[in-house]
């Protein structure tokens, strides 16, 4: 174990930790405003892997502009999963939408599989490593890291500056009050639903620029985001990004120390630990 | 006996499922009917705290997992026979269970199953690093084992009818507990667990016990499933799918009645195994059943057993 060790371990962490971070954003913004988990959040990561690749495979597009293009799907994907499954269980016991968006999850990967297999795929595009010192990161790598960034700084301009952005916290905060104020809620919940599968489809497409890929490599992810809203404090977005990068961290700094098989067992126990002592979170509110 | 007609019907249908591959005698309609005899008693078994005491748990399946573990263990390692694995099998997840009950129940509604689905994914991570189990690969058990009990058919037919038994017993317990004060504890607690604990339900402990019956039986099933199987391993032991394939049934079923899972279990495997050998839906059977389960969902959310409740009142005094 060397210095030089730790410093790309943990460099590599933050990275990956920032493309976590947005996946769970989704997740959480979702049960923030709907106090839905959405269980479909694995196989929607892995339609905006398969989205980036098909892009750039088939069309030859540049996989950073197959992003842009995949995030918008997954905000007409999110609004169509809404209306479909979601808005007529929205004030049902939570058993009822764990299963009703599980129930999405089962058609995506049931279709998935016929027509991709489970086996891996490569998005074949790489940007030029970078070199600091001791340490070398792939270009790839930086790249998802900036925009994970960039579409986190994207996301906080989008709730606190814009209309839409307010009425969906309006909505996350009180909905009856919100519906006294004259806020569209079914839109909105609808539309707060597009921008969290937006938030899980980007990741998915960052994903495919750095890992291999295949159709149930989302059910990982979608796993990682729990432990990541825990972390964070289920429905807290900034929380979400914090507790991807501790996520990250852990990923890039244990394997140093122990073998890499340890880390989930660090992560899960983590997880059930901190559910366990303080449920609201590291940086969730105090009242829930 | 009009008292017990509720569990008569569930018995019935149970013993006439069991004795069917014993009369053929057919090694293969033993095989589906054991599938489908462990779907009843791990679906019957969720649904003392599914569908009684209202906690949804996402990772019951880490009870059949550490059962089977712990079975497997003693049966291959220790040279233990069945019986002995087999108490030590449900023992395990019943302590683990009472751990697990007075902490993590504490969490309520979504918290709750995203922590069961932690429990299970740690335990599972666990087992892959622990030398003792296999890690990673697992154990197998050497075909000489089955010696002891008869040779390879004797002990497959003999474990067969165990699973029958374990699958009778947990349906009669889902019905004493339903029947019980204890179970209107239970049932008190999904309703509104604050209002139960003012009326003098005590809660923490009613839902533990509920929690630890719940899966004393999942590991029986599990020692009975691996010692079938004779080879064991960690993606087997504390599959996620199969957890929540058995909510699936559950709520199709109907959850909180007797007569529910076992409906449930024996349709989604039958529906299963028919969409699997179809050539058409054959690559899309999941999707298929997913479309199936969003419609019941949305559109019948009480379940088969519910639905019947409700359209015919009569049904209501021989379905429980």
């Amino acid at each position: 174990m060397s210095i030089d060790a730790l410093l790309a371990g943990f460099v590599d962490g933050l990275l990956i930790g920032f493309v976590y971070g947005v996946a769970a954003m989704g997740l959480t913004i979702i049960f923030g405003v709907m106090d839905v988990i959405n269980l479909a959040h694995g196989p929607l990561i892995a339609i905006g892997m398969f989205g980036v690749y098909e892009l750039f495979t088939y069309l030859g597009m540049n996989p950073y502009l197959a992003i842009i293009l995949v995030a918008i799907g997954g905000l007409l994907v999110g609004i169509i999963v809404y209306f479909t499954a979601v808005h007529r269980v929205i004030d049902a016991p939570p058993l009822s939408s764990l299963l009703s968006t599980f129930s999405v999850n089962m058609m995506i990967i049931g279709v998935g599989t016929a027509i991709l297999s489970t086996s891996a795929y490569n998005v074949n595009f790489s940007l030029p490593a970078v070199s600091a010192g001791p340490i070398t990161v792939t270009g790839n790598r930086i790249a998802a890291g900036l925009i994970a960034i960039l579409v986190t700084a994207l996301l906080y301009g989008f709730l606190y500056r814009t209309r839409p952005g307010k009425y969906i916290r309006a909505v996350a905060n009180n909905r009856q009050a919100a519906e006294l104020m004259g806020i569209p809620s079914t839109r909105i919940l609808a539309l707060a639903f597009g921008v969290g599968t937006m938030l899980a489809m980007t990741a998915g497409g960052l994903i495919a620029t750095i890992l291999p890929i295949n159709i149930l490599a989302g059910g990982t992810y979608e796993l990682k985001s729990f432990v990541i809203v825990v972390l964070g404090g289920l429905g807290n977005p900034l929380g979400a990004l914090i507790g991807g990068l501790i996520l990250g961290l852990i990923e890039g700094l244990v394997p140093i120390f122990l073998k890499v098989t340890w880390v989930p067992v660090i992560e899960f126990g983590l997880f059930v630990l901190i559910l366990l002592v303080m449920p609201q979170g590291l940086f969730g509110k105090k009242d829930s | 006996m009009k008292r017990f007609a509720g569990l008569l019907i569930s018995l019935i249908v149970v013993v006439i499922l069991a004795v069917i591959p014993m009369i053929s005698g057919s090694a293969a309609t033993r095989e589906s009917m054991f599938t489908i005899l462990m779907a009843i008693a791990l679906a019957s078994s969720l649904n003392i705290l599914l569908g009684y005491t209202g906690y949804v748990s996402f990772g019951h399946i880490v009870f059949f997992g550490v059962g089977g573990y712990v079975g497997f263990f003693t049966l291959t390692q220790l040279g233990w026979n069945l019986w002995l694995s087999m108490v030590a099998g449900g023992i395990a997840p019943a302590i683990l269970a009472y751990l697990l009950g007075k902490s993590i129940l504490r969490l309520r509604g979504a918290y709750f199953a995203l922590a069961t689905i932690g429990v299970n994914e740690a335990m599972r991570a666990l087992v892959n690093n622990l030398d003792a189990f296999g890690g990673p690969v697992g154990m197998t058990m050497k075909f000489t084992v089955y010696k002891d009990y008869g040779g390879a058919t004797q002990a497959l037919w003999m474990t067969y009818r165990m699973l029958a038994l374990v699958t009778i017993v947990v349906v009669v317990t889902s019905y004493l507990v339903k029947k019980s004060k204890f179970g209107l504890g239970l049932m008190a607690i999904r309703e509104d667990e604050d209002a139960a604990e003012v009326m003098g339900v005590r809660a923490p402990s009613a839902k533990t016990w509920s929690y630890v019956l719940s899966a004393i039986f999942p590991g029986l099933v599990g020692v009975l499933f691996f010692f079938k199987n004779g080879n064991i391993e960690p993606g087997d032991a504390f599959r996620l799918q199969l957890s929540i394939e058995l909510i699936v049934m559950v709520m199709l079923g109907g959850f909180g009645t007797v007569f529910g899972p076992i409906l449930g279990a024996g349709v989604y495997q039958q529906l299963r195994k028919s969409l699997l050998t179809s050539p058409i839906f054959k690559n899309v059977q999941l999707a298929v059943a997913g479309l199936l389960l969003l419609l019941i969902i949305l559109f019948i959310p009480t379940g088969a057993t519910g639905w019947l409740r409700k359209r015919f009142p009569r049904l209501r005094r021989v379905l429980e």
